[in-house]
C-alpha cells in the first residue's frame, strides 16, 4: 500500500493523541475515585491507540510518550494504593483481563515495575515473566517501544549489587539474563523488520530502522551500568552472548550498529582483555558491513586508551594487542576483496596511530605496519583517489611527528615503498613535509648512508619523475620548493671530513638529475659545503699519513671545478663566476698555485664569453679585482698574466665612468698592505693616471655630448686614491700631484656653478676636510701634508 | 631613542639554513623603528618578507648574491642627527680596508658608514665618523674571515649621541657588547 503521506500520518497521530487524550482524562476520574477497575479500563482503551500500524517510527514515539507519561502517573498512583494495604498479587491478576494483548502487556509492565517495588515477590522472578510475556507482540515497531517501555521502567530496580532489590546470592546473574534476553528479542524484531514490505522501499525501511537503533542499543547500555558486571562476567557471559546475538542475526545495519555500541560503551580495559573474542567475531559478519570503521574506532580507542596513563601500557604488551589488531585487519582486508585502497590506508594509519602510541619502541611493528600496507598497495598503478592519498601522508607523517627525528624514520625499510604509490604532487608534498620536519627539529643528518636514503624518499624534489617534464608548477612554489632543498644541504654533515666527502658526494651525485631548473638552487649550498670542508682539512695537512686517504683539499677542488662546470648548462654564469672566485681563494688559502689560477683562468672565460650585460660585467670584474687582489700564492709570471687580464676588462667596460673606477680599484693590485705584500709604486700611478685620463675623456665626452660637464666625482675619488697612496708611502706620489689635483677639481667645480653636483661638492669638502685633519694631527702624517694647501 | 637594526650577509640558503634560533626569539616586531641591511639575505620571500615583518621602515643594499638585482648599491639616510650610509662592501677594493671605506663614507657624506661582505664584526671610529660591519646574521662562510660567528648590530641613537650594540653568538651563548659614539655638532657648510 503506497502510504499518502506526511499529512495523512499527521492527521492518524493526531487521532491517536486525541483518542489517548481521552481515554486519560477518563482514568484520570477514575483514579480520583478509587475507582481501580475503571482506571485500568480507560488505561486500557488508551494503550489501544498504540496498536496502530499505521504511524512511522518516529510519529508512533509521539504516540508513545504520552502513553508513558500516563503509565507514570498509573503507576504512581499504585505504589501509593500498595502502601495502603491494597493487594499487589490481585492488581497483577487484575490487569490480565484486558483485552488486547498489547494494552495487557503495558499494564504488566506498569504493575510488575509496581510488585518488585513492593519486594513481595524476588525482583528476579517477576523480570523473567515480564520479559517472556512479551513475546506476545511480533510486530517489530510495536515490540521494540513494548520492549523499550520494560527496558525503561526495570532500570532502577534490576536485582544489581548492592541494590535493595538484591536477592539471595547470583541474582546478578538474573539482572544480566534478563538485560540479554530482551536485548535478543528486541534485535530480532529490529531485523525482521527490515524484511517486511516491498523491494522497493527498503530505503525508507533502512531509515526507519536507524531511528530506532538506540531502542536496541539501549540494553548494552544498561549492562555496562550494572555494578556486578565485572570483568570476568563481560567476558564469560556478556560478551560472547551478545556477539552470538550479533553475528546470527546477519543482518548489516544491525551488525554494524551493535558492533560500534558495544566498542563505545564498555570500558577499553574490557575490550583489552576481549581483545580476541571481539576480533574473533568480524570476519563472521556479513561481508558489507563496514568492518573497517568499527575496527578504526577500536583502535582510536584504544589509542587514547594507551595515551590517557603510562600504567596501561604493559597491560597492552600482556595480552598482545598488537598481534591481534595486526591479523584481524589482516584477515579483513583479504576477506573483503572489493575493498577500496582508501579503505584498507585508513585501517593501516589507525593501525599505526595506535602501534606508535602503544609501542613507540618497536620499530619493527611500524615497519610491519607499513610493510603490510604496501603488500596491499602492490600489483596497482599509482593512486589517484585524492582520500586515499591523504590518508598515505597521514600514515607517512605519523612516525615523523612521533619521532621528531628523520632519522628513525629512515631506518623503516618499507617507508620509500609506500611513498612509490603516491602520484608525483603528493610526492613532493610528502617531501616538504620530510624536510620541514628536519628544519624544525634541527636534526643532522650525518651518514652518507642516510643521506643516500634520505635523497631517495625526496627524489619527487630533487629531479623530475617518470621523465616527465616539471608539471605547470607555479614559480613561485617551485623556488620555495628548490630553497627548501638547499636550506636542507646545510643539515647534512659530519665531523669527520671523510664521511662528510662521502656525504657531499651523495648530494652532489644526485643534485646533478636535477637538471637545469634546479642546479641554480642546489649548487651553491652544495659548493659552501665542500668549501667548509676544505677549510677543516687546511689545518690538518700536515697529519695525512698513508697515500690513499680520499679526503684532500686536491681532490675536493676536482670535485668542485666540475660541479661549477654543471652551471653551464642552465646557464648561469654570473653565479659559476662566483663560486670560481671563491674556489680561487680558498686554493690560495691551501697554497695550491695551479689549482688557485686554474679557477681564475675559469672564471675569466665566463666573463669574456658568457656576461654581456653591462651592469653584471661591473660586477663581476669588481669580483675579480678584488679577489685577486687577496692572492699571496701566484708567482710573478701567473700574476702577472692575471692581472693585466683584469686591468684589461676594466678599461674596455662600455660606460667611461665604470671604465674609471675599475682602472683605480686596479691600482690595489699592485699594492698589498702586509709586510711582504708587493709594493709596486710605479704601476699603482700608472693605473691611477689612466684612470685620470679616462675622466677627462669622461669629461670631454659629456661636454660634447649634452653640453654639460661630465662626472666631477670622478675626479675626487681619483683625489682619495691618490691620498690612500700617499699616506702608504707610495714614493711615486708626489705632494705636487696632489695639490694639481684639487686644483684642477677647483676649477671644474667652479665652472659648474651654473649646474652644480652638490653630491661632489659634499664629497671634495669632505676629502679637504680629511686633508685638514691629517695636517693638524702632527707627526709624520702632518709633515706628509704639509705641503698640500687647501 | 631611535632603534636601528643593522644586519646582513645572511646568504639564506646558499651558505645557511637560517638565522640563529636564538636570534630569532630576540627580533620581535614592534621594538625596532628601522632596519638596514647591508645585503646578500639571499632570498627575497624567506628573508627580506620576513624581516619587513619585524618592522616595515627596511632599507637594502644589494649584495653579489642577492636574487633580487633592483636594491641599490649605496644608500643614504637621516635618522635624528645622525646621517647614514649603507653599501654591502663588495664594490670597495681592497675589501675591508678600513681607509677605503673611509673615502666611500666622505663620499657618501654621511656620519655612520654601514658595511658587510667580510662576515667579520667592527666598529671603528675616525675623525670623519663611525665605520660599522654587523658581520653575518648567519655566521656563513666567508673566504675571508674564518670562524665567523653569527653577529648583528642595534643602534640605539638618541641626540647626537649612538650607542652601537653588538649581539655575537659565541658558543650558543649571545654575548653582548657595547660602545659609544658621540657626534661633534659641527657646522657643515655646504660649498
Amino acid at each position: 500500500m503506497i502510504s499518502d503521506g506526511i499529512e495523512d500520518e499527521e492527521k492518524w497521530l493526531a487521532e491517536g493523541i486525541a483518542g489517548l487524550q481521552h481515554n486519560a482524562f477518563y482514568m484520570h476520574r477514575a483514579l480520583d475515585s478509587n475507582n481501580h477497575r475503571d482506571s485500568l479500563k480507560y488505561s486500557a482503551q488508551m494503550l489501544s491507540e498504540l496498536r496502530t500500524s499505521r504511524l512511522s517510527p518516529h510519529k508512533y514515539y509521539e504516540l508513545y510518550m504520552r502513553a508513558f507519561d500516563e503509565l507514570r502517573k498509573l503507576e504512581m498512583f499504585f505504589n501509593e494504593e500498595t502502601k495502603r494495604g491494597c493487594s499487589i498479587i490481585d492488581l497483577y491478576e487484575l490487569v490480565q483481563h484486558a483485552g488486547n494483548i498489547l494494552p495487557r502487556l503495558y499494564l504488566l509492565c506498569t504493575v510488575g515495575s509496581v510488585y518488585i517495588k513492593s519486594k513481595e515477590a524476588p525482583a528476579k522472578d517477576i523480570l523473567k515473566d515480564l520479559v517472556e510475556m512479551c513475546k506476545g507482540i511480533q510486530h517489530p515497531v510495536r515490540g521494540l517501544f513494548l520492549r523499550s517501555y520494560l527496558s525503561q521502567v526495570s532500570r532502577d530496580k534490576l536485582p544489581d549489587i548492592g541494590s535493595e532489590y538484591e536477592g539471595d546470592a547470583d541474582t546478578v546473574m538474573d539482572a544480566v539474563e534478563f538485560v540479554l534476553q530482551n536485548f535478543t528479542e528486541m534485535n530480532k524484531l529490529w531485523v525482521r523488520m527490515q524484511h517486511q514490505g516491498p523491494v522497493r522501499e527498503k530505503e525508507k525501511r533502512e531509515k526507519e530502522r536507524s531511528e530506532l537503533r538506540d531502542l536496541v542499543g539501549k540494553n548494552l547500555h544498561v549492562l555496562s551500568q550494572i555494578e556486578g558486571v565485572d570483568l570476568d562476567m563481560y567476558k564469560d557471559t556478556v560478551l560472547p552472548r551478545v556477539l552470538e546475538q550479533v553475528v546470527n542475526c546477519k543482518d548489516e545495519l544491525a551488525q554494524y550498529y551493535l558492533m560500534d555500541c558495544i566498542i563505545q560503551v564498555f570500558p577499553d580495559e574490557y575490550h583489552l582483555q576481549t581483545l580476541e573474542t571481539l576480533l574473533g567475531a568480524c570476519p563472521q559478519l556479513q561481508s558489507t558491513v563496514d568492518i573497517k570503521t568499527v575496527l578504526s574506532q577500536l583502535m582510536d580507542r584504544l589509542s587514547n586508551y594507551a595515551a590517557s596513563s603510562a600504567e596501561v601500557l604493559p597491560e597492552f604488551l600482556q595480552v598482545e594487542a598488537f598481534t591481534k589488531l595486526s591479523n584481524a585487519i589482516g584477515k579483513v582486508i583479504e576477506a573483503q576483496v572489493d575493498m577500496p585502497a582508501v579503505g584498507a590506508i585508513t585501517l593501516y594509519v589507525s593501525l599505526l596511530t595506535f602501534t606508535l602510541r602503544v609501542h613507540p619502541d618497536r620499530l619493527d611493528y611500524v615497519d610491519q605496519v607499513l610493510g603490510a600496507c604496501v603488500k596491499k598497495l602492490s600489483g596497482k598503478a599509482r593512486l589517484e583517489d585524492g582520500k586515499a592519498t591523504k590518508q598515505i601522508v597521514a600514515l607517512l607523517s605519523a612516525p615523523l611527528e612521533k619521532y621528531n627525528d628523520i632519522v628513525t624514520a629512515l631506518e623503516l625499510s618499507n617507508y620509500p615503498r609506500v611513498m612509490d604509490y603516491l602520484d608525483n604532487a603528493t610526492n613532493k608534498v610528502m617531501a616538504v613535509v620530510i624536510i620541514q620536519s628536519i628544519m624544525k627539529n634541527n636534526t643532522y643528518i650525518s651518514t652518507s648512508d642516510k643521506v643516500e636514503a634520505l635523497f631517495e624518499l625526496i627524489k619527487g624534489l630533487i629531479k623530475d619523475l617518470d621523465g616527465s617534464p616539471v608539471d605547470e608548477l607555479d614559480e613561485e612554489d617551485f623556488k620555495e620548493e628548490q630553497n627548501s632543498v638547499a636550506r636542507l644541504i646545510h643539515m647534512l654533515y659530519n665531523d669527520d671530513p671523510e664521511e662528510m666527502l662521502k656525504i657531499i658526494c651523495t648530494v652532489r651525485k644526485h643534485i646533478l638529475t636535477g637538471g637545469p631548473k634546479r642546479l641554480p638552487f642546489t649548487v651553491p649550498p652544495l659548493i659552501f659545503s665542500a668549501l667548509k670542508l676544505v677549510r677543516q682539512l687546511q689545518g690538518q695537512d700536515g697529519d695525512v699519513v698513508g697515500e690513499d686517504v680520499p679526503a684532500t683539499p686536491k681532490k675536493i677542488f676536482q670535485l668542485l671545478h666540475q660541479t661549477i662546470e654543471a652551471l653551464s648548462s642552465v646557464p648561469a654564469p654570473e653565479l659559476a663566476l662566483r663560486l670560481y672566485l671563491q674556489c680561487a681563494e680558498a686554493a690560495n688559502d691551501c697554497d695550491l698555485e695551479p689549482v688557485a689560477y686554474e679557477f681564475f683562468t675559469q672564471a675569466f672565460i665566463l666573463y669574456e664569453e658568457e656576461i654581456a650585460d653591462s651592469k653584471a660585467q661591473v660586477t663581476a670584474i669588481h669580483l675579480i679585482i678584488g679577489t685577486l687582489q687577496r692572492m699571496n700564492i701566484f708567482g710573478v709570471e701567473n700574476r702577472d698574466t692575471l692581472t693585466h687580464k683584469a686591468t684589461g676588462y676594466s678599461a674596455k667596460l662600455l660606460k667611461k665612468p665604470d671604465q674609471c673606477r675599475a682602472v683605480y680599484a686596479c691600482s690595489h693590485l699592485f699594492w698589498v698592505d702586509d709586510q711582504d705584500g708587493m709594493k709596486d709604486g710605479e704601476r699603482v700611478i700608472l693605473c691611477l693616471k689612466r684612470a685620470l685620463r679616462i675622466a677627462n675623456a669622461a669629461q670631454q665626452m659629456a661636454n660634447v655630448t649634452r653640453g654639460s660637464n661630465g662626472p666631477v666625482t670622478l675626479f675626487v675619488e681619483i683625489l682619495n686614491k691618490y691620498l690612500y697612496f700617499f699616506e702608504k708611502g707610495n714614493p711615486q706620489i708626489y705632494s705636487a700631484a696632489i695639490q694639481d689635483l684639487v686644483e684642477l677639481i677647483k676649477t671644474e667645480m667652479q665652472g659648474d656653478m651654473a649646474t652644480p653636483d652638490p653630491s661632489a661638492n659634499a664629497f671634495f669638502a669632505s676629502s679637504l676636510r680629511y686633508i685638514q685633519f691629517q695636517k693638524q694631527k702632527g707627526g709624520i702624517m702632518g709633515e706628509k701634508y704639509e705641503s698640500i694647501k687647501v | 631613542m631611535v632603534l636601528v637594526l643593522a644586519l646582513g650577509d645572511l646568504h639564506i640558503p646558499h651558505r645557511a639554513p637560517d638565522l640563529p634560533a636564538k636570534f630569532k626569539s630576540m627580533l620581535v616586531p614592534g621594538k625596532i623603528q628601522h632596519i638596514i641591511c647591508t645585503g646578500n639575505l639571499c632570498i627575497k620571500q624567506e628573508v627580506h618578507d620576513y624581516l619587513k615583518s619585524l618592522c616595515p621602515d627596511m632599507h637594502v643594499t644589494r649584495g653579489e648574491y642577492d636574487e633580487d638585482a633592483r636594491y641599490p648599491e649605496t644608500k643614504t639616510l637621516t635618522i635624528g642627527q645622525f646621517k647614514l650610509g649603507l653599501c654591502h662592501g663588495h664594490q670597495v677594493i681592497p675589501w675591508g680596508d678600513l681607509d677605503s671605506l673611509a673615502m666611500l663614507q666622505r663620499q657618501l657624506d654621511v656620519d655612520i658608514l654601514v658595511t658587510g661582505h667580510t662576515h667579520q664584526f667592527k666598529a671603528y671610529k675616525h675623525e670623519g665618523g663611525v665605520v660599522i660591519n654587523p658581520g653575518s646574521a648567519t655566521g656563513a662562510y666567508s673566504s675571508i674571515t674564518y670562524d665567523v660567528n653569527p653577529s648583528f648590530v642595534l643602534m640605539d641613537i638618541d641626540g647626537l649621541r649612538v650607542v652601537v650594540y653588538v649581539y655575537e653568538l659565541i658558543d650558543g651563548e649571545v654575548k653582548v657588547d657595547k660602545i659609544d659614539f658621540k657626534k661633534t655638532a659641527t657646522a657643515h657648510s655646504a660649498h
